[in-house]
C-alpha cells in the first residue's frame, strides 16, 4: 500500500504533513532581510539603495501603521465575538507584508487582493466602516475600487491574480506606467488561475506583481503541501524574476516592492515577491488553529514578531520615546473607536436590495420578481397594520405553527 | 438504531464504505489533520492513514482530476469540495470529464467517483458560501444528483452514492449538519427513490435539502388552515422519483414545489413541467414554485428575504389553492 506521506516531496524549509500529527515548521531563513528579529540594521547592497530614503522618522510611520493596522485586527475580532461581525480574518503577523508593500505602491498602482488584505486597504485609503460591510454581511463590496486603487477582495481562492494581470495589459494598452499588484497566498499559489495569471503575464510582458505571502498555513494545510520547493521557486518557471524576502521586516518588503514597481513600470513585466510570513491568528474567527498547529512554531514566530522587531530597532536609536508612543497610541485607541462606532452605525439593508445591481441593464424577469415580492412584503404590513418595514416575514400566520416545529 | 447529527451519519458512512472497500479513498482541502471544516471527515485520518485520506493541494479542478486518475485505475474517489461556491474552478472535469468518461469510452471506464458538497444558505456566511448548484449538475448528463435532508439517508445513500458505478454529486444541506436523528446503518430503499413524508389530500409539496423539514412544518400549519398537504422528499434530483410525485399530484391535483436555488432554469421548472405533461388532466390548479429569486446568493443581512421560508410556502399553497388574497 503506498503511503502518501512518501509521495509528498520533503523541503527541509517547509513543513510536510505528518501520520504522527501536525508537522512544525522549521524556521527559514533563506531570504532577504534588512532587520534582524532582534531590531538590528543589517546591509545588503543590491536592496539597501531602495531604501535609501527611509529614515528613522519613516520608519516611525510605518511602525505606526502597523500597530493601527494590527489595533484594527483586535477590534475587528472582539466585534466578531460581540456577535456584530459574521466572520474576519484576522492578519495578525502579516503587518509588514502589507504594510511594506503597499506604502510602497503610488496613488494610481492598482491592487488585486483577497480577504486578508486589511492592512493593504487601510494603507490604499479605505474607509475604516467601509472595510467592515463585507464582514458584518451587509454588502459584497465595501468601497469602490476605482477610486480606492484597489478591487474588491477575492474570496475565491487565486481568482484575483489573473484579473490583476487584465488590468496591467490594460495600463500597458492604455500607455500608463501604473503597475499591478496581485496579492495572494500560499495555498493560492495550487489553483490553476495562478498559473495561469504567470503564463498570460510573462507571454504579454504585463507590468504587474505577483505578492505571495507565505504564511504557512492554508487553514490546516501547511505549505509544505501546496509546493515541493519554495514559492519563489514557481514563477523563473513561467519566465518571471523571482523575490524572495522576509516577509515580517518591513524594509525588505518595501524594498523588494520597489524593485519590482521599479522593472514594471520600465517595461521590464511581471515580478514574483515571496514574503515568508506567518498567520499568527486563525483562518479565520470560524478557524481553531489549535487542532493542527504546534503552540511550539507559534511561539517561535511570535519571536519573529514584525512590529517587535521594529520597535527594537527604534528602542535602540533613542527614538522610541513617551511621546512617540502615546501618539502612537493615541491614534490607534482612535482608529479602533472609529471602526467601533462605525460598525455598530452601520444600518441594515433594504430587503428590496435584493433585486439591485444583478444587472446594468433593466431585466424582465426579474423585475417581476422583485413587483412579486415587493407586494407579498406588503401583505404582511397590511395584515398586521405594521409600518412598511420590510422586516423578514416570519410572525404573523406562521406563528400559529412555531409550537409545532421542531 | 443510533442517534447522531447528519455530519456525524455521513462520517458514518464514509467510515463503513472504507471499512468495507479499500479502494475508497478521500481527497479535500483540510479534510484530515483538520477533519474538514464542517468535521465531517472528523477521525478518519488517524483510522485510515494518509493514502485514504488525503489533504490535497488547495485546487479544485486538481481534486477532481487525480479523482479521475485514480477512478481509471479502479479506485474510489470520495472527493469534498469545501463549500458550494468552490467548485467551479473543478466544474470543467466534472461536466467534461467525469460525466461524460462512461459514454466516451462506450462503457469501458467507469467513474465511481462521489463528490460531496456542503450546499445552501442560512448560516450568516460569506460570498460563495452559501449556494445552491444542484440544476447546474442536475443538467448535466452522466451525473447523478443526490440531496439529502435528514441522517438517515444522509447516511444511507451516501453509502449507495460511493457504492454505484455512476459518478454523484452528494449535496449536503449544511445549516442542517447539527440536526439530529436517528440512524439504522443499513442501505435503507433505492437512492433513486423520492420519500413521502407526509399524506395529505388536497396540495403535493415536493422539496430536497435544508427545506424539507420547513416543508413538513408548513404542511402542519396548512393542516391548521384546512388544507391537507402531502409532503415529498426528492432525495435524488437526477433522476427525478417521477412515479411518486405523479401518484401524489393525481390524488392532490395541486404541486407546488420548493427549493433554494434560484427559480429560472432551477429544478423546480424540470418538476413541473414533466408533471404536467404526464398529469395534465388531473391538475386542479397551475402548479407553483416557492424559490430563492434570480440573484446571486445574497449578502447575510438578506438571505432570510431569499430563502423560502414557512410563510413564502404557505404563501405558495395559498396560491396553488387559489385563495390568494
Amino acid at each position: 500500500m503506498i503511503d502518501m506521506n512518501s509521495l509528498i516531496a520533503a523541503d527541509p524549509l517547509s513543513s510536510t504533513t505528518s501520520v504522527d500529527g501536525p508537522a512544525s515548521v522549521p524556521l527559514d531563513s533563506a531570504f532577504v532581510q534588512l532587520l534582524t528579529p532582534d531590531g538590528v540594521r543589517v546591509a545588503n547592497p543590491e536592496f539597501d539603495t531602495w531604501v535609501a530614503d527611509i529614515g528613522l522618522r519613516e520608519i516611525g510611520a510605518l511602525y505606526e501603521d502597523m500597530l493601527t493596522v494590527r489595533r484594527i485586527d483586535t477590534e475587528a475580532t472582539a466585534l466578531q465575538r460581540q456577535g456584530q461581525l459574521a466572520l474576519w480574518a484576522p492578519l495578525l503577523g502579516q503587518e509588514a507584508a502589507q504594510i511594506g508593500s503597499a506604502r510602497a505602491l503610488r496613488g494610481d498602482d492598482f491592487v488585486f487582493s483577497s480577504y486578508r488584505e486589511n492592512g493593504v486597504a487601510y494603507c490604499r485609503g479605505v474607509n475604516l466602516t467601509d472595510l467592515l460591510r463585507v464582514w458584518r454581511g451587509n454588502a459584497f463590496s465595501g468601497w469602490n475600487p476605482r477610486l480606492i486603487g484597489m478591487a474588491t477582495p477575492a474570496i475565491i481562492i487565486g481568482a484575483q491574480t489573473l484579473h490583476a494581470t487584465g488590468y496591467a495589459l490594460g495600463c500597458v494598452f492604455d500607455g500608463s506606467d501604473s503597475v499591478t499588484v496581485a496579492y495572494f497566498g500560499d495555498g493560492a499559489t495550487s489553483e490553476g488561475d495562478v498559473s495561469e495569471a504567470m503564463v498570460f503575464a510573462a507571454s504579454f510582458n504585463a507590468p504587474v506583481i505577483f505578492f505571495c505571502q507565505n504564511n504557512h498555513w492554508a487553514i490546516s494545510e501547511p505549505v509544505g503541501l501546496q509546493s515541493a520547493r519554495h514559492l519563489a521557486d514557481r514563477a523563473p518557471g513561467f519566465g518571471i524574476p523571482s523575490l524572495r524576502v522576509d516577509g515580517n521586516d518591513v524594509l525588505a518588503v518595501m524594498a523588494a516592492t520597489r524593485i519590482a514597481l521599479d522593472r514594471a513600470r520600465t517595461g521590464g513585466g511581471p515580478t514574483s515577491i515571496e514574503a515568508v510570513t506567518y498567520r499568527m491568528g486563525p483562518h479565520t474567527t470560524a478557524d481553531d488553529p489549535t487542532r493542527y498547529r504546534d503552540p511550539a512554531e507559534l511561539a517561535a514566530w511570535a519571536e519573529r514578531d514584525p512590529i517587535l522587531r521594529v520597535r527594537r530597532m527604534l528602542d535602540a536609536a533613542g527614538a522610541l520615546t513617551p511621546e512617540f508612543e502615546q501618539r502612537v497610541a493615541s491614534n490607534a485607541d482612535r482608529v479602533a473607536a472609529e471602526l467601533r462606532a462605525g460598525c455598530l452605525a452601520m444600518p441594515d439593508p433594504q430587503p428590496l436590495t435584493l433585486f439591485d445591481n444583478v444587472y446594468a441593464t433593466p431585466h424582465s424577469t426579474l423585475q417581476r420578481q422583485r413587483d412579486d415580492y415587493a407586494a407579498y412584503l406588503d401583505s404582511f404590513d397590511v395584515a398586521s397594520g405594521a409600518q412598511a418595514s420590510g422586516a423578514p416575514a416570519s410572525a404573523t400566520r406562521a406563528s400559529a405553527a412555531e409550537g409545532e416545529r421542531s | 438504531m443510533t442517534t447522531m447529527t447528519l455530519a456525524k451519519a455521513i462520517n458514518s458512512g464514509l467510515r463503513q464504505a472504507m471499512q468495507d472497500d479499500d479502494k475508497v479513498v478521500l481527497l479535500g482541502e483540510d479534510i484530515g489533520q483538520l477533519g474538514g471544516v464542517f468535521r465531517v471527515t472528523d477521525g478518519l485520518l488517524s483510522e485510515f492513514g494518509h493514502h485514504r485520506v488525503i489533504d490535497t493541494p488547495l485546487a479544485e479542478s486538481g481534486i477532481i482530476g487525480t479523482a479521475i486518475g485514480l477512478a481509471y485505475r479502479g479506485y474510489r474517489p470520495v472527493c469534498e469540495i469545501q463549500f458550494d461556491g468552490f467548485i467551479y474552478p473543478g466544474f470543467d472535469q466534472i461536466v467534461a470529464q467525469v460525466a461524460k468518461m462512461h459514454y466516451r469510452t462506450n462503457g469501458l471506464i467507469r467513474m465511481p467517483i462521489t463528490i460531496r458538497v456542503p450546499f445552501g444558505g442560512g448560516i450568516g456566511s460569506v460570498e460563495h458560501h452559501s449556494e445552491s448548484p444542484e440544476a447546474y449538475f442536475a443538467h448535466t448528463a452522466g451525473l447523478r444528483v443526490i440531496a439529502v435532508s435528514n441522517p438517515q439517508d444522509a447516511y444511507a445513500l451516501l453509502r449507495q452514492a460511493i457504492a454505484t458505478d455512476d459518478p454523484v454529486l452528494y449535496f449536503e444541506p449544511k445549516r442542517r449538519y447539527h440536526v439530529k436523528g436517528e440512524v439504522e446503518e443499513e442501505l435503507g430503499a433505492s437512492m433513486e427513490s423520492a420519500t413521502v413524508l407526509a399524506s395529505g389530500t388536497d396540495v403535493t409539496l415536493v422539496s430536497y435539502g435544508a427545506l424539507v423539514t420547513i416543508a413538513r412544518d408548513a404542511a402542519l400549519a396548512a393542516a391548521d388552515d384546512g388544507v391537507s398537504v402531502e409532503v415529498i422528499d426528492l432525495r435524488s434530483l437526477a433522476p427525478v422519483d417521477y412515479p411518486t410525485i405523479e401518484a401524489s399530484v393525481r390524488k392532490t391535483g395541486r404541486l407546488v414545489v420548493t427549493h433554494e436555488a434560484i427559480r429560472s432554469g432551477g429544478l423546480g421548472g424540470e418538476i413541473i413541467a414533466t408533471i404536467t405533461e404526464r398529469c395534465f388532466e388531473f391538475l386542479e390548479a397551475a402548479p407553483v414554485r416557492v424559490t430563492g429569486f434570480d440573484i446571486p446568493y445574497p449578502v447575510a443581512k438578506l438571505e432570510s428575504h431569499h430563502l423560502p421560508d414557512l410563510d413564502r410556502m404557505l404563501d405558495g399553497i395559498d396560491r396553488v389553492m387559489g385563495r390568494r388574497s
